[in-house]
């Protein structure tokens, strides 16, 4: 049976479709909610959102610890904290080795918030990914 | 400790395996006992605000009432002196020290109604606070707990998925890779366009009679009707070379 929020997820899925084209969206097994946004083209960048207490997160992994070039790691952490601020509607986080972009809408938020916020999140993640290969391996 | 400290130490301590729970289930549920516990007392504590606030009031009534008497009486005592009733004049003296003593003592309880409304609106606004921290640290162990167990099915999922967290380098030059693609291929597409678009146009222009024309359609027609006509009849035969359009170009 799809939750409202699986729907929700669907209709901003559709809605993203139309700025950067096909974008699947499937719910994936576990006993938390979570759905995969995959986006055509940007397949390596999948966005996750999973609503957690109080607000939806939508999530993006960017690399992981392992990735990291050692010799660079604090040059690293430093340019994503003052990076940070800049971003638009997303941050910079990590949860366990990996690093990631995410951003926060409360439970409510509308399907436009939802879908600006998805599109913010996948143009950054490519983006942080750019402006970061320098410290990764 | 604030929560942010806790839930740092809580991620930091020990080697801590992702899905392992990351906040004691029966210290989130002794909170939300305390929560639960302390909205039942705020909500107590205010319908006894809500008296002690009436009785308060009503001791403020008592008291102008009183106020009110002893002026009264204060005008009789006066008038019965004015007319020597001694006996009167102090009969009435004692009427008005009684009301006196029970002005006192109304003045008595509403300073305690008062100080008593003050410790309840504090015990509330206390309470309130301790709700209000307990429900942000309660959210920010249930997002944290929510965020590690989504992690775990996205893990799961990623082992056998074509979403596999690869190699980031790797990742980002697929992309760009794709990038570049996509925009060669709209650079084509738009060449094929601006050609394609020429094209249309130099037939227009040939349609025009303009330009490199080539024999144009309705002219051969018009040529090989004539040419029909001047075999049907040998008379106009002459004539119909001379009918004969231009081929060719202009």
């Amino acid at each position: 049976m799809e939750t409202a929020l699986h729907q929700r997820i669907q209709t901003a899925g559709q809605q993203l479709a139309a700025v950067l084209g096909p974008v699947d969206t499937e719910r994936i097994s576990g006993e938390v909610e979570v759905f995969r946004l995959t986006i055509a083209g940007r397949e390596e960048l999948p966005i996750f959102i999973t609503q957690a207490d109080t607000q939806l997160l939508c999530i993006c992994y960017v690399w992981t610890e392992r990735d990291v070039r050692p010799e660079t790691r604090m040059d690293l952490l430093e340019a994503m904290l003052d990076l940070n601020v800049a971003i638009p509607l997303s941050s910079f986080g990590r949860i366990g080795d990996k690093y990631l972009l995410y951003g926060a809408l409360a439970c409510d938020a509308g399907t436009d918030d939802l879908v600006q916020d998805l599109l913010a999140l996948s143009d950054n993640a490519v983006d942080a990914l750019e402006a970061m290969a320098d410290y990764l391996q | 400790m604030s929560v942010f400290s806790k839930i740092l130490t809580a991620l930091r301590g020990s080697a801590r395996e992702i899905g392992e729970s990351v906040v004691d289930n029966n210290a989130t549920r002794i909170y939300e006992q305390e929560i639960y516990e302390s909205k039942a007392a705020i909500a107590k504590a205010k319908r006894d605000l809500t008296l002690v606030m009436a009785q308060e009031k009503a001791a403020q009534r008592e008291i102008e009432r009183l106020d009110k008497e002893v002026i009264r009486y204060e005008e009789h005592a006066m008038a019965a002196l004015d007319k020597t009733e001694e006996k009167l004049a102090g009969d009435v003296a004692a009427h008005i020290a009684e009301l006196e003593t029970e002005r006192a003592a109304q003045v008595k309880a509403q300073l305690e109604f008062a100080g008593h409304i003050f410790n309840l609106k504090a015990l509330i606004r206390t309470a309130e606070t301790r709700i209000r921290e307990h429900e942000r640290e309660l959210a920010v162990a249930k997002t944290t707990e929510s965020v590690y167990r989504a992690t775990e099915s996205i893990s799961t999922s990623m082992g056998s998925s074509a979403s596999k967290l690869g190699n980031a380098r790797e990742s980002l030059d697929r992309i760009k890779q794709r990038h570049t693609q996509l925009a060669d291929q709209m650079r084509a597409a738009e060449e094929l366009d601006a050609e394609f678009g020429s094209a249309a146009l130099q037939k227009r222009l040939a349609d025009a009679g303009i330009g490199d024309t080539g024999a144009r359609g309705e002219d051969v027609l018009a040529r090989l009707k004539a040419r029909r006509a001047g075999a049907a009849a040998d008379t106009p035969a002459a004539a119909a070379p001379a009918n004969e359009p231009p081929a060719g170009s202009a």
